[in-house]
């Protein structure tokens, strides 16, 4: 509380003394900007094995049998769980060793089939997390990343079933193209609406995740425009030129594309963007301050829209990847949990596209990981979106985190702002 | 200097806007004259029964009258709006606004009804109830943010709230004990929002978001575990209708307000005890005072931290209590996600309702009414896509949001932690 109420006095003080230890902090600084997500995800499991245990009927039973017990079947439960969990998210480890020295191709692909699961999962989570965190270094906050997946997912599809005959090198790009020009257009028109009226970008993407949903509905919908025709509310089969390439041509279940290295790519491509070009600095300088921004000269709406625009064709890609990679066509319920999920990710990975990378890895093996646990220890899914929300609380207040662990707080000064109220624009 | 300059531009930005207002109105007028009159036939006739079948109010029958007339009739009361609002101008012109779009929608309906009959006090009946869960969350946002404190979790407290009512209201056998445990849960919910915001002073609408998971995955995992695998434990019993004596006897206004469960009439007292505490009492204007300038409340010695707890914990029932409505007063169980973006709503309500507790129920109206025309237009056949009707809301909270009809603005300190000196 009292640095923050000491900082506008003293901001020269600050910042000389800033300027003197930055050789020393920097990696120092460095490191916790790692301790604390880590411990974060830590806290979170602790708890969330906490959770398992109190709603298991037999560690009461055992427990009722004596002390210790007890105590070595919640460890049991604890160890089935976050057990099935592992497995569910890389795979078994000696099942892989043997099935690699039995050579037996088949017997491999079974094998690593869930770490290929949490890697495709993972492929629409760095987009989505992108969105959102480029986004917050732009000061806005896009709530709106699964209306943007919406509409890129009706773009890429109608670009996807309408142009058969098209030569692959042509129809892929041009299909992922549309998926970020839809998501980029949906995006752009909150982007504009805050840049020219100041209505907040939060309110207006949520809405338009309602607007985009029942457009959606209505497109896909029996007898809609974009609806299959034969009775089912989905979309038409995208022709094959528009496939992006599976990793796994022969293997219908392994379904990890080449989708990923594009979101590596296009991770590479935003920080490039962000930390090594003139937009990116203009993006990161309207997100911190805006009014400094308007005083160097820089247009503050046309900023906002543009990035605005790239958050929505990222959100957009997701979609994209999802369809031209994975799905093939386009369900009329074609929630993915994306957008709430991207801002938890975004705040994980401290809105670097690095750690976005890596907290998207760690979210699509616990989606993938879930799964298992859910049939082999029969521990719901949603202890997933729990663990999200501690997450997010405990990355949204490290001061828990630094109270529990005694962690010292080490980063004055260079606090990245995420959002701010609309009482003040 | 710049006071000055404000007050001398006021009248004339006044006088443009009350033009285009005029304008507004003819052309709702002409919009009318356009969509609805060529398709419909001079001998059709439309029939709007205003008798529900259950309840025990008076029978009165039905009103039958020809379509082009009720037709005609809607321009001509819409042209009159816009040529008085030309000429002279109106004092309440919002008010005159919102009248005008009533007839539009009249004429909407007088159209969609042609050869057919519409039971239009069974719509008021469902517009209504519909609009009980976004009034409540509409109204759990008002107490928080006139506070200062942005709630985008109310969609969690409600899903909390609607748990433990299912969960308390089936162990104890008792609706009350429901009622009280959605307080619960939408307060728990609060209490984490309130301590994130306040305290630890987190960007407040990552806070809400994060309730917003949070709860989703809470009361469903605790759902999967408990609630379907144990039937005793999501089957409360729910509040039967309370006709309120003499008044639910008086036709289309006795079912459509005085014909409803106990939670309906809570709400109702809710809105008018919210709006009557902010304005009229000293608790409200601290809430106010610590909403629009934390630093001169504090200075003029109000607690703001104690104001904000305080009021967040409140909203945090209030919307507890619209999960339970869904809960106790309809289906009866707790099903997962079960609030289907009712929270949302209820924010877009309270946006557009100016962040006052009657303009966010006048909303939350506009909100049920779209819900439950969108189902009649349905069985009436009408060649308009249901999803354009939903999606109405959404656009016209945008509409509004940006100012081109009426600005809505948020308390000045809304989502911004206060430091103490």
């Amino acid at each position: 509380m009292n640095e923050q109420t000491d900082k506008e006095p003293q901001v020269s003080q600050d910042e000389v003394a800033q300027i003197k230890d930055i050789s020393q902090t920097k990696s120092r600084r460095r490191s916790q900007s790692v301790l604390v997500p880590l411990l974060a995800i830590v806290t979170a499991l602790i708890i969330g094995a906490l959770v398992i245990i109190f709603t298991d009927d037999t560690v009461y039973v055992a427990f009722g049998e004596g002390f210790f017990k007890g105590l070595w079947r919640a460890v049991e439960v604890i160890g089935k769980a976050y057990g099935a969990f592992f497995t569910g998210a890389f795979g078994d480890p000696v099942r892989i060793v043997n099935a690699l020295l039995s050579g037996n191709a088949n017997q491999i692909m079974r094998a690593i089939y869930p770490i290929s699961e949490t890697l495709r999962i993972s492929t629409p989570y760095i987009f989505a997390g992108l969105a959102v965190a480029l986004g917050f270094r732009g000061g806005l906050f896009n709530i709106g990343a699964e209306g943007q997946y919406f509409i890129a997912g009706l773009t890429t599809v109608y670009v996807g079933y309408s142009l058969p005959g098209l030569p692959w090198i042509i129809h892929l790009p041009l299909a992922l193209v549309a998926g970020m020009l839809g998501g980029a257009l949906w995006a752009a028109i909150p982007g504009y609406l805050k840049g020219k009226t100041g209505a907040h970008e939060v309110i207006n993407t949520i809405m338009m995740n309602y607007i985009a949903f029942r457009f959606a509905e209505f497109m896909l919908d029996v007898g809609g425009p974009m609806s299959r025709g034969d009775g089912r509310p989905v979309s038409p089969e995208i022709a094959p030129s528009s496939y992006l390439p599976q990793f796994f041509p022969n293997s219908a279940a392994l379904r990890f594309n080449v989708g990923f290295l594009l979101a590596l790519l296009v991770a590479w491509l935003i920080w490039w963007l962000l930390f090594k070009t003139t937009l990116g600095y203009e993006i990161r300088t309207v997100g911190q301050n805006p009014r400094a921004a308007r005083y160097a000269g820089m247009s503050v709406p046309r900023t906002i829209v543009i990035t605005m625009a790239i958050s929505g064709a990222l959100a957009g890609l997701s979609a994209a990847t999802d369809i031209l990679g994975v799905l093939h066509f386009m369900p009329n319920a074609f929630y993915s949990g994306y957008g709430f999920d991207a801002i938890a990710l975004a705040l994980l990975g401290n809105s670097h596209p690095l750690g976005v990378v890596l907290s998207s890895l760690l979210f699509g093996a616990l989606r993938a990981g879930a799964q298992n646990m859910q049939g082999i220890a029969q521990v719901p899914i949603d202890l997933t979106s729990i663990l999200q929300g501690l997450i997010i609380v405990f990355i949204a207040a490290p001061e828990i985190i630094r109270a529990l662990y005694r962690v010292r707080h080490l980063d004055k000064g260079e606090e990245l702002v995420l959002t701010r109220g609309w009482g003040q624009m | 200097m710049v006071s000055i300059n404000s007050t001398q531009s006021l009248p004339k930005i006044s006088k443009r806007r009350a033009t285009t207002l005029g304008i507004v109105f003819l052309v709702f007028a002409i919009a009318i004259v356009i969509l609805f009159i060529p398709s419909a036939e001079p001998q059709q006739r439309t029939t709007f029964a205003l008798d529900v079948t259950r309840g025990e109010a008076l029978p009165i029958g039905s009103l039958t009258f020809s379509t082009t007339l009720g037709l005609y009739m809607m321009v001509l009361l819409s042209v009159f709006a816009g040529a008085w609002q030309l000429a002279k101008g109106f004092k309440h012109v919002y008010v005159v606004l919102s009248m005008v779009a009533g007839f539009f929608v009249l004429a909407f309906l007088i159209w969609a009804a042609r050869d057919q009959s519409m039971n239009l006090t069974g719509m008021l009946q469902s517009s209504l109830l519909r609009a009980i869960p976004i009034t409540l969350a509409a109204l759990s946002g008002v107490m928080c943010e006139r506070s200062g404190v942005v709630n985008i979790g109310i969609e969690g407290m409600m899903l909390a709230g609607a748990f433990l009512a299912a969960l308390f209201g089936s162990i104890a056998n008792n609706m009350w004990v429901g009622l009280f445990g959605a307080m619960i849960g939408g307060g728990l919910m609060a209490a984490l929002l309130a301590v994130l915001a306040i305290k630890y002073k987190v960007d407040q609408v990552i806070a809400g978001t994060a309730i917003n998971i949070l709860a989703t995955g809470l009361t469903s995992y605790f759902s999967s575990r408990y609630l379907q695998t144990n039937g005793a434990l999501n089957s409360p019993p729910t509040f039967r209708p309370l006709p309120i004596p003499l008044l639910s006897k008086i036709p289309v206004i006795g079912p459509a307000l005085f014909n409803h469960t106990f939670p309906v009439y809570l709400t109702f007292l809710l809105v008018i005890a919210i709006q009557g505490m902010l304005y009229y009492t000293r608790w409200g204007l601290r809430t106010r005072a610590v909403g629009e300038h934390p630093r001169a409340a504090d200075t003029l010695g109000v607690n703001v931290f104690k104001m904000r707890y305080t009021n967040v914990l409140i909203g945090g029932m209030v919307a507890g209590l619209g999960g339970a409505y869904l809960v106790l007063s309809s289906v009866a169980r707790f099903d997962e996600l079960m609030t289907a973006g009712k929270g949302f709503i209820g924010l877009a309500a309270m946006i557009f309702g100016k962040w006052n507790p009657i303009g966010a129920f006048g909303s939350s109206l506009i909100f049920g009414f779209a819900d439950s025309l969108q189902t009649k237009l349905a069985i009436l056949s009408v060649p308009i896509p249901s999803q354009f009707l939903l999606m109405a809301p959404y656009l016209v909270t945008m509409v509004v949001l940006a100012g081109v009809v009426g600005q809505s603005r948020a308390p000045a300190a809304d989502g911004v932690p206060y430091e103490k000196e």
